[in-house]
């Protein structure tokens, strides 16, 4: 809306990547998650909050993160999601070759090299 | 029942979504308005920042769903364009394969209707059908006392009853009718495990001689005539032989096939005369077996209490023994053989027509193959193309399977429409013919089968061949391969089946045309007969019978357009039965039962039946009581009991010679065939009418005009002789033989594999002919080069007809082997022909050849045709 000329989708897995991560260091449920994806973030990716769900759904069902219905401090019905064991192997491998990715982008992105 | 957890697992996933989604933006709101925003600014905001939550849900949802679904109904909706785009294949391979089915669940109803559907009875498979035997009849009919004693000394059957026939006139305002029925001992209906659905039972005791005379009624009885009223029971049933209450009314759906046209049954409360001997054999055994008892002790059983007997009574029981076997058995028994031979027909011809749709599907695929390169090299995995043709496959089958299963209804109700209205109560069951249960699981088993050699053979090319070779274009060389090598393979099984269908077919007619021109021992031609039922009470003694008799003759002799008429207690044809012991004067004898048939006939009725006179007389009017007594034998016993001895002057009585019975040989007249068609001939031994008359007076009348316009005079000719008498079974001689249960089962099962055989014939030859052109469209370039090289237009001829004929050879000769190996599976259902029967066999490879032959020639003519210049351009 001001002026954001560049609004850029994220490509495939990524936020499933940032949701696994955050997961790691503790569980959370769908509020807390995208609330805490926005704030790290700083507000520089623009996520919907409702794409956050999608995802979580294909992560629930390939068994990579497990979600359990309780009550938050708050006194909210609130389902809670955890990482489980092959999500945090999966989380590895995709962060790895993510960063593989990177790297190799960033490579080629970089100004006056050549061979 | 995976699928089922994954549909719940499927909800409840959906479930949690939208309570979190709705959790997390109560949040949201809650957290906003905390912030000071009023509530509505603060759904606006949430909401704005969430997204579209119905959108989030379905993606969430869509993360659930099942690919292979998605994939499957577009892979349906792919084949129905294929199929569509394809109409003359579809429509064939629809109508091929639904006939096929058609055929097949229409017999399997039979099959279900008569052998697999229990019969109407508690417990049914515990019932057995008990009889005596001997040597000529292996299920013969039961004495009353022995009967008496079978009950009491058995410890086999938890209840042993007794039923015959109870067939009587019953009064009417319109005077006496004949009406069918059933004589039983009280527990009869028990054993069955039937009660009635009014009324009562028969109370045990009730056929003794001192209870009322009671009668239950057939359900349809029952309708026809009280109209179905409630207040039946307690009405009075006005019979010849006097008034009987009526007790009960039997169920709907109660049926009794071995007495099938019974309308009325009453207990053998009043014995008749003969029922009074030992040796009179006229009732038949029903008997529930006890827990853990097998068919097998039971006969064991009765077996040994039927030769104490034969020790006990020598004279009346010598070689009775027992008999029992299912009353499942004694029922559709005799149906059996045929029925399983026609699922065995049906099966072969559904056979043959898979294989030809099969090779339709292989023909298609192979011109599909440029198509599944291109959708392969786009990325569609093999196991993609499978499904494809899986789905194809499949919706051809169901289409052929609807369609088979609207034609075999329609097919069952033409069929038992066609079977005349008397023979049908004999096979009551038929009754509970349709697309039940088990026969729609039945079409849905070969449906299935179907389907998935449809499947197999198209993916049985695809995974022989690299797909990519397809996308070049005109790569023709090798595209034909794996048809051009199964093609011929699948012909030659299609010969093969055609060619046994056809010999069974074959083999089935001419024991039909055998049966329908066994020798009878008279012409039936212009024959018309009636029997007469008249009422004990008025015709009881020999004297007003003999009267009746001769009023009857004189009466029908009268009439315009009889030739002549003759009388006998049972008519030719009706079956062998009604046996005499004959003992022969001036002869060793030991006691053993010289069985015969033995019949009272009039004077005139040899020569009205036009039956051969093969030495001494015919019976004459003047052979009455006040004569000495005379006989006339047939061939058979003329050949048994007096090979090389003239039996003219010969006399023969009963068992003990006694006075009276003593009779002397004056005729041997030619075998009149008195059992039915394909029963064997027995000696018989002809008394005349007037010198022992029986009640039972059957006629036959010649007949200068249409015997069967004559068949209504004749009745009305009785009636008017006296409104008492009743008679039934007025039919023409032709009519008897033609309608006959036994040409009746020959001719449906020679007309049915008849026809089956002629749809292998013409699918079998269509095939050839498929794979024959194939192979000259394939070979059109080489004909050509032939041709441009001077080959003449013979050796091209020889060329493709010496490819097929080896098809044919080799297809008819393994046909002839199955042929005749099927022939000797299905000799019981054969009459009077050999199972190897040459000339069936050398008609079917000359027919089955000759349009082999000619599918083969067409295709063949074309490649003669093929100009050369144009077929080298073709490339």
């Amino acid at each position: 809306m001001s002026g954001k000329e560049s609004e850029r989708d994220l490509f495939p897995g990524a936020l499933e990547m940032m949701i696994l991560r955050t997961l790691k260091r503790h569980p959370l449920h769908g509020y807390a998650l995208a609330q805490h994806i926005k704030r790290t973030s700083n507000d520089l990716l623009q996520i919907e909050e409702g794409s956050l769900y999608p995802a979580l759904q294909r992560l629930l069902k390939d068994e990579l993160v497990k979600a359990e219905w309780g009550i938050s401090a708050t006194n909210r019905r609130v389902r809670t999601y955890k990482l489980t064991a092959a999500g945090a192997k999966h989380l590895e491998k995709e962060v790895s070759s993510f960063e593989k990715m990177l790297e190799g982008i960033t490579r080629v992105l970089a100004p006056g090299e050549s061979s | 029942m995976n699928w089922l957890k994954g549909l719940f697992a499927r909800r409840r996933a959906h479930r949690d979504l939208s309570e979190e989604i709705r959790e997390h933006l109560e949040e949201k709101v809650d957290e906003l308005v905390a912030s000071g925003m009023t509530r509505a600014e603060a759904e606006h905001a949430a909401r704005r920042e969430f997204g579209n939550a119905s959108l989030v849900e379905r993606d969430g949802q869509e993360v659930w769903k099942w690919l292979w679904m998605e994939n499957l109904t577009s892979d349906l909706r792919f084949a129905l364009r294929m199929l569509s785009k394809n109409p003359a294949f579809t429509f064939t391979a629809i109508v091929v394969l639904g006939l096929g089915l058609c055929v097949n669940v229409a017999i399997f109803a039979f099959v279900d209707a008569a052998l697999l559907q229990p019969l109407p009875y508690r417990d049914p498979s515990r019932l057995v059908g008990v009889y005596e035997s001997v040597r000529m009849i292996q299920h013969s009919n039961l004495s009353y006392y022995d009967y008496l004693d079978w009950r009491t000394q058995n410890r086999v059957f938890s209840s042993l009853d007794v039923y015959g026939g109870g067939s009587r006139l019953m009064n009417t305002p319109s005077g006496a009718v004949f009406v069918w029925g059933g004589r039983a001992s009280d527990g009869f209906f028990r054993t069955l495990g039937v009660s009635p659905m009014l009324g009562r039972d028969f109370y045990q005791g009730e056929d003794l001689p001192n209870a009322a005379p009671t009668v239950i009624l057939s359900y349809g009885a029952w309708q026809k005539w009280f109209g179905g009223r409630q207040d039946v029971i307690g009405q009075t049933v006005s019979f010849s032989d006097g008034p009987y209450t009526v007790i009960g009314v039997l169920p709907r759906e109660f049926h009794f096939a071995l007495r099938g046209r019974a309308e009325f049954w009453t207990t053998l409360r009043e014995l008749e005369p003969c029922e009074k001997r030992r040796s009179c054999h006229n009732l038949y055994g029903v008997a529930r077996l006890k827990d853990g008892v097998t068919v097998r002790m039971a006969q064991d059983e009765m077996q040994s209490i039927a030769k104490q007997l034969e020790a006990q009574y020598p004279d009346s029981n010598r070689g009775q023994g027992a008999s029992v076997v299912s009353l499942s058995d004694a029922i559709v028994g005799v149906l059996r053989p045929t029925l399983l031979m026609l699922m065995g027909g049906a099966g072969l011809l559904l056979l043959i027509a898979s294989v030809n749709v099969a090779n339709l599907m292989l023909v298609r695929s192979e011109s599909r193959r440029r198509e599944l390169a291109v959708r392969a090299a786009l990325g569609a995995s093999k196991s993609r193309l499978f499904v494809q043709f899986v789905a194809e496959g499949a919706l051809l089958v169901v289409a052929a399977a609807v369609m088979g299963g609207f034609a075999a209804q329609w097919a069952m109700n033409l069929f038992i429409r066609a079977i005349p209205a008397d023979l049908l109560l004999s096979v009551p069951f038929l009754a509970g013919l349709g697309l039940h249960f088990r026969v729609v699981v039945f079409e849905g088993l070969l449906a299935a089968s179907a389907a998935a050699l449809f499947s197999v053979t198209p993916i049985l090319r695809l995974s022989m061949q690299d797909m990519r070779a397809g996308l070049a274009q005109g790569s023709r060389g090798s595209s034909g391969d794996v048809w051009r090598r199964l093609g011929p393979r699948l012909v030659i099984a299609q010969l093969a089946i055609a060619v046994v269908l056809l010999v069974g077919a074959g083999l089935l007619g001419k024991s039909l045309y055998r049966l329908l021109h066994v020798e009878l021992g008279f012409h039936a031609d212009h024959l018309a007969t009636l029997e007469l039922v008249a009422p004990q009470t008025q015709y009881a003694g020999d004297e007003q019978t003999r009267a009746l008799g001769r009023l009857v003759v004189n009466r029908i002799a009268a009439l315009p357009g009889v030739v002549s008429v003759g009388t006998a207690n049972q008519l030719a044809l009706e079956g062998n039965g009604s046996t005499h012991w004959i003992r022969f004067q001036g002869r060793p004898y030991h006691g053993e039962h010289n069985e015969v048939n033995g019949r009272q006939v009039s004077a005139a009725y040899f020569t009205t039946l036009q039956a051969r006179l093969l030495r001494g007389r015919f019976f004459r009017d003047g052979d009455d009581a006040s004569k000495p007594r005379v006989a006339i034998i047939n061939d058979a016993l003329a050949r048994q009991y007096f090979a090389g001895e003239d039996p003219i002057g010969k006399i023969v009585g009963d068992t003990d010679l006694s006075e009276k019975s003593l009779k002397e040989i004056v005729g041997v007249v030619e075998n009149v065939r008195e059992g039915a068609l394909d029963e064997e001939l027995w000696p018989a031994i002809y008394e005349p009418f007037n010198q022992s008359p029986a009640n039972d007076i059957s006629m036959v009348v010649r007949t200068s005009q249409s015997e069967e316009s004559m068949l209504p005079t004749l009745v009305a000719a009785l009636r008017e002789i006296d409104p008492s008498i009743g008679t039934i079974n007025g039919a023409t001689m032709n009519q008897r033989m033609n309608e006959s249960p036994t040409a009746y089962l020959h001719r449906s099962s020679a007309w049915l594999v008849g026809g089956f055989a002629s749809l292998a014939l013409l699918l079998s030859v269509v095939g050839l002919y498929g794979v024959v052109a194939y192979s000259v469209s394939q070979r059109t370039r080489e004909i050509g080069v032939r041709m441009a090289l001077g080959a003449q237009r013979n050796s091209v001829y020889e060329l493709i007809l010496g490819d097929a004929g080896r098809l044919i050879a080799v297809g008819i000769v393994a046909g002839l082997v199955c042929g005749v190996a099927a022939a000797v599976l299905m000799r019981g259902v054969l009459f009077g022909v050999a199972s190897w029967d040459l000339q069936t066999l050398a008609s079917v490879t000359v027919a089955l050849g000759m349009f082999a032959l000619l599918a083969s020639y067409v295709p063949a003519r074309r490649a003669t045709r093929v100009d050369p210049v144009v077929a080298l351009r073709h490339e």
